[in-house]
């Protein structure tokens, strides 16, 4: 199963209950299809970069779903036909994020290792100098 | 006489790289003066990757604010010699504001 951003823009003019009511129909699109909508987000209205059909605001929602290729293919459908959506993009993301996962675990590892050999000969060296002293 | 075969046979020798953005045989050449269109022969400074510097592995093209560090006013991408990034990371860049640019994040052409 692969993981897709999808992202697309909703026509500013419609109230916040539409909204609601076309991304559940999205959502419902995306399980028949046999994809699992991971989950949702709205990001609110921004002022588009240039003019979409006439229009130069927008409400942009993202979902992150899991499915195959066929079922993207067919939400990516549904999302054409539907007046209210102005722009889609959908970005696979599973690949990307073994990657970010493989670096950070490096990352993770060369940081912990020099800590704890460091704290090693700290250890002693500090408890030798009382008894020392002492 | 003695002496002034002494003064013609060795040259003092010069310091080693006081200038060291002129090596003697550029390897890998100053990139400034064929590409530099002008007068500048040497390289500026050495600019570092800011994304290998802040150690940023994901460039995401939902944020806007980062990405337009790097295009220009005009809507188009900086190449990387003035910015300064690194090649893996520009061509993560340089997909991350095309994907912005097709969702309306970024322009295309501004003004």
């Amino acid at each position: 199963m692969r993981t897709y951003e999808v992202m697309f823009i909703v026509r500013p003019e419609l109230l916040e209950e539409d909204v609601d009511k076309l991304i559940a129909t999205m959502q419902g699109h995306a399980t028949t299809a046999g994809a699992t909508v991971l989950s949702t987000e709205k990001m609110g209205k921004r002022r588009l970069a240039y003019d979409v059909n006439k229009c130069s605001d927008g409400q942009y929602v993202l979902f992150v779903v899991s499915g195959d290729g066929k079922a993207i293919h067919e939400l990516e459908r549904r999302m054409r036909v539907a007046e209210q959506v102005l722009k889609f993009i959908t970005v696979r993301t599973d690949e990307e994020q073994q990657r970010l996962d493989k670096v950070r675990k490096i990352r993770a590892a060369h940081t912990k290792r020099p800590p704890a050999e460091a704290a090693a000969p700290a250890a002693p060296a500090a408890t030798e100098n009382p008894v020392a002293s002492a | 006489m003695a002496d002034d075969n002494q003064e013609v046979s060795t040259p003092a020798p010069r310091p080693y790289s006081s200038r060291p953005d002129r090596p003697d045989r550029p390897e890998r050449g100053p990139g400034g003066p064929r590409e530099g269109g002008g007068g500048r022969k040497f390289f500026r400074r050495k600019k570092v990757c800011k994304f290998c510097v802040e150690k940023i592995d994901d460039i995401n093209y939902k944020d806007v604010r980062m990405l337009q560090q790097f295009v220009a006013e005009k809507g188009k991408i900086v190449p990387r010699r003035l910015t300064g990034v690194c090649t893996p990371h520009q061509r993560r860049l340089t997909s991350a504001i095309k994907r912005a640019r097709n969702i309306a994040l970024l322009p295309f052409a501004a003004r």
